[in-house]
């Protein structure tokens, strides 16, 4: 069992506290995300691990309550204190949401606001490629080529959320975090979006936080367990699947917890 | 599955079943009834005022014939402005040329109740068309204010037969008066006119809502977006609540405390009404934009910035559009409201008696409820069918600057 | 250990090691029966042996469709997916185990003469510690209890011992008496199916610890 990662971690975390006033949420979680493989966070509810993904691209700082302690590096730069931008953070760490939330315009739109406050398309032919590699790449491109002035919020639930995930590509991130991205989603809608995940796998690191522990299983390579905002163990994801070392873990994961 | 609901269906059962219908039956009458009287209401108030406005728009007109050729009239060459012409004319003796066609149309009796200003609408249509002057023409030339209200049934009794009999020749008729929008207030009603007030009150609305729109949108932006919650917001948030809430008259004090003293010069000027007018609609649209803004979604806000959308961004480009149609509804509300008003620009002054349409904002002028309340006070009964015809063309703009707003707000709703 | 949230799970585990247990306990049966219709000849008691092993194979069909069932229904993880696989294979080992019974059991008939086979002493205690080791396994497999059923590998090693003994000393018998090749033959046979037995047991027993640790027990 290879516990050395092969590249250095996209982004990695070091006794990572977060607090909502005085309430810890999160407690001391380290961890690496590598850049190659789809890290899973699982966990029962209000465990924290949806507020540790919100703090990976400064979410939580839309909170006035919330405090984060600890050191939180992407690429080796920390990214509370140094003087990474936070707007340009966010577009090097992207996010999809739990409820689909296209914007009420375009499906075109949706996908070139990114890349358009960004600067990062000269012209309207430029523009127009990137938003249609962005579709392709989300596989949604085939089913609205002939309608991409129709508003995004015409979509099905499974195309909404495809959309959303085409217009965080659009602006090249790097870390794409999803946050419970299928629990609006119906069966087939759901195996598409894991089939999504899989293609992106490599291209971004990608990392997300799931109640169904069988996506988990089918969509990661990296398994973290989180418990009472603490992060109980990390592995690959066949071994906390078959054999896990905790047994808190093993509880959650057989349905003996609670 | 038929005993299921055979024990279940017991005499009881049935008969609270029956209530509840009944009851539903009520509540839906109660509401019918509500809409209806609501209906009716507005429907009487309507169809009031069209009837007694619509004499408002008429005006008594005496058949002239005016033979130019009997008498030497040349309009000078060479001169534009038509009211020298207008005087030219007048010393080249063209009023008197006017009284005499008349006394040789209408008789001597019914020529002295022609409009004394009759002789300028000859006048103005000579200076357009001097080829006039050639020949005989035609004019509906304005009755006297006195035969006017003879002919309605008022005023002095003895001239009604008069009346009558001129009508009857088919010389006297009441015809429909596009000078009434043209024209400016006078203290005749045969000759007088809403456009002064109309377009004061234009220009006033104008100042208001250029005033009032940024300020109240901006602030309602500010307090919703930015500012921190603690006791200064709350404070805040209970003045503004407060302040929709004052009577309008209280502005009025304050424009004339404030606003007049800084600019002594702007009495009756549609740039302090307005500034008045604005401090009082501010506060309505801050409210109305406060609770349009809050109905945004979370999601669309976080949806944004998790594309690296700055504050300022995610305010303009995502929270303003889909907040613009409740804010435009609040700013119908208090632009309705700031029309109607008349207390606090008669206390600022605007309240005179302006013969002329203002040309500017710094000019003096009047608005609409203004008019109506000076007219409504008149002693003359001519203007009892004026004020009701002011009050239409109130309505009127009324319901163009709200279809105006409202338009625009369905068109950000299909937009977004 | 704690429950499932959802209890049924619950029941269908137990109900899959209640036929674990039974499966065993006909094992058990067949071995000391066919043990003693050996020694003592009777055929009747062979033939009965032979009969309930119909039933061990059903009891085999019947956990395989039950694991299946939960495999599908419930989405085992960690140590309940071990402990149904290695239930799964159980079953299909204990049944096997009957096989062998019921072969001995066959061959009852087949030995003349038996009163002078001196091995025929050694062999039913060779059954008899082959026997133990399906029993402690089993009951390791019900205690999900890893060191007996190590202990339990340990023991392969004495009925390999006694193969070996039992071997050597029908040969030699064969070849003083060769006219008794035949019935020496089948107890040869009958020791091997016994020394398989054995083996059977201590695979079972690795499995035991697969399914209690996630790892198998270190080579002997």
């Amino acid at each position: 069992m290879v516990t050395a990662l092969s590249n250095k971690p996209k982004m990695s975390t070091r006794d990572v506290s977060v607090f909502y006033g005085d309430k810890k949420a999160v407690d001391s979680v380290s961890i690496d995300i590598p850049s190659e493989f789809v890290t899973a966070f699982i966990g029962p509810s209000g465990c924290g691990k949806s507020t540790f993904l919100r703090a990976l691209n400064r979410m939580n700082d839309t909170i006035p309550s919330a405090r984060v302690e600890g050191c939180i590096e992407l690429d080796g730069e920390d990214i509370y204190r140094s003087k990474m931008d936070v707007v340009q953070l966010r577009a090097r760490v992207g996010m999809v949401f739990q409820k689909p939330n296209p914007f009420p315009k375009s499906i075109y739109e949706n996908v070139a606001y990114g890349p358009r406050i960004h600067g990062l398309a000269e012209g309207k032919a430029e523009l127009d490629t990137i938003v249609e590699k962005s579709l392709r790449r989300a596989g949604l491109w085939d089913e609205v080529k002939d309608r991409l002035t129709d508003s995004g919020t015409t979509l099905s639930g499974g195309q909404q959320q495809r959309l959303c995930i085409a217009r965080a590509i659009a602006v090249r991130p790097e870390v794409i975090l999803m946050d419970e991205p299928c629990s609006a989603l119906d069966p087939i809608a759901t195996a598409r979006i894991e089939e999504l995940i899989d293609e992106l796998r490599g291209r971004y690191a990608i990392v997300i936080v799931t109640h169904s522990m069988q996506q988990a299983a089918r969509v990661s390579q990296r398994t973290a367990f989180f418990h009472l905002g603490t992060m109980v163990e990390y592995g690959h994801t066949s071994d906390i699947f078959t054999n896990p070392r905790e047994v808190r873990t093993k509880d959650y994961i057989t349905g003996r917890y609670g | 599955m038929t005993e299921a609901l055979s024990t279940t269906r017991t005499p009881a059962f049935e008969a609270r079943l029956r209530k509840r219908y009944a009851a539903e039956r009520r509540f839906r009458a109660a509401g019918l009834g509500a809409i209806l009287f609501s209906i009716a209401v507005l429907l009487f108030l309507l169809i009031t005022m069209t009837i007694n406005g619509i004499g408002g728009f008429q005006r008594l007109m005496l058949k002239v014939d005016v033979d130019f050729t009997q008498v030497a009239l040349t309009v000078p060459p060479g001169i534009s402005d038509r009211a020298a012409v207008v005087r030219a004319l007048e010393g080249q003796g063209l009023p008197e040329l006017v009284s005499f066609s008349a006394e040789r149309s209408l008789g001597e009796e019914a020529a002295a109740q022609l409009n004394p200003n009759a002789w300028r609408i000859v006048a103005a249509d000579v200076a357009a068309n001097p080829a006039l002057l050639d020949g005989e023409e035609t004019f509906a030339l304005p009755a006297g204010n006195r035969l006017a209200a003879a002919y309605s049934g008022g005023g002095q009794a003895e001239l009604a037969p008069l009346a009558n009999s001129l009508a009857a020749e088919g010389k006297l008729s009441k015809n429909f008066d596009p000078g009434f929008l043209t024209r400016s207030d006078a203290t005749d009603p045969q000759q007088v006119g809403i456009w002064g007030a109309l377009k004061g009150s234009m220009l006033t609305m104008l100042v208001t809502l250029s005033l009032a729109f940024p300020i109240g949108v901006l602030a309602a932006l500010y307090l919703e977006e930015y500012a921190k919650r603690n006791r200064w917001t709350d404070l805040i948030e209970v003045s503004i609540n407060n302040l929709a809430a004052v009577p309008s008259i209280i502005f009025g004090l304050l424009g004339l405390a404030v606003f007049l003293t800084l600019f002594p010069n702007m009495r009756s000027a549609p740039l302090i009404g307005g500034m008045t007018l604005a401090l009082m609609t501010m506060p309505v649209i801050v409210i109305a934009g406060r609770n349009a803004i809050k109905a945004v979604p979370p999601s669309i806000r976080d949806g944004a910035m998790a594309l690296g959308a700055s504050p300022v961004q995610v305010v303009f480009h995502h929270v303003l559009p889909l907040a613009l149609p409740g804010i435009l509804t609040g700013t119908i509300i208090g632009m309705a409201r700031a029309l109607g008003e008349t207390a606090p620009l008669l206390m600022i002054g605007m309240r005179a008696f302006v013969a002329t349409p203002p040309d500017g904002l710094t000019d003096p002028a009047t608005v609409l409820p203004v008019q109506i309340f000076l007219w409504s006070d008149e002693i003359d009964r001519g203007f009892v069918e004026r004020t009701s015809a002011a009050i239409i063309v109130l309505l009127v703009f009324l319901l163009v600057m709200n279809g105006v707003a409202i338009y625009l707000r369905n068109r950000f709703e299909k937009k977004w | 250990m704690q429950e499932h949230t959802v209890k049924a799970f619950d029941e269908d585990i137990t109900r899959l090691r209640g036929l674990i247990a039974e499966m065993g306990g006909l094992a058990e049966v067949a071995i000391a029966e066919s043990m003693q219709a050996l020694v003592t000849g009777d055929e009747e008691l062979g033939n009965a042996v032979v009969e309930r092993d119909k039933k061990l194979d059903a009891l085999e069909t019947e956990v395989d469709a039950l694991a299946i069932r939960i495999i599908a229904l419930r989405a085992p993880m960690a140590d309940d997916l071990r402990e149904i696989i290695a239930a799964l294979k159980i079953g299909g080992v204990v049944e096997r185990i009957g096989d062998y019974a019921k072969n001995i059991a066959k061959r009852v008939g087949k030995i003349e003469d038996r009163k002078r086979f001196e091995p025929l002493t050694l062999i039913p205690a060779m059954a008899e510690v082959a026997a133990e080791m399906v029993h402690d396994v089993l009951t390791a497999f019900a205690a999900r209890d890893p060191v007996l059923a190590r202990e339990v590998i340990e023991r392969d090693a004495k009925v390999d011992a006694f193969y070996d003994s039992i071997f050597r000393n029908l040969v030699s018998y064969m070849v003083e008496n060769p006219a008794t090749i035949s019935s020496a033959a089948q107890l040869l046979f009958v020791a091997r199916n016994i020394e398989r037995i054995g083996d059977h047991a201590t695979n079972v027993a690795e499995m035991v610890h697969f399914a209690a640790l996630g790892t198998l027990p270190p080579e002997r």
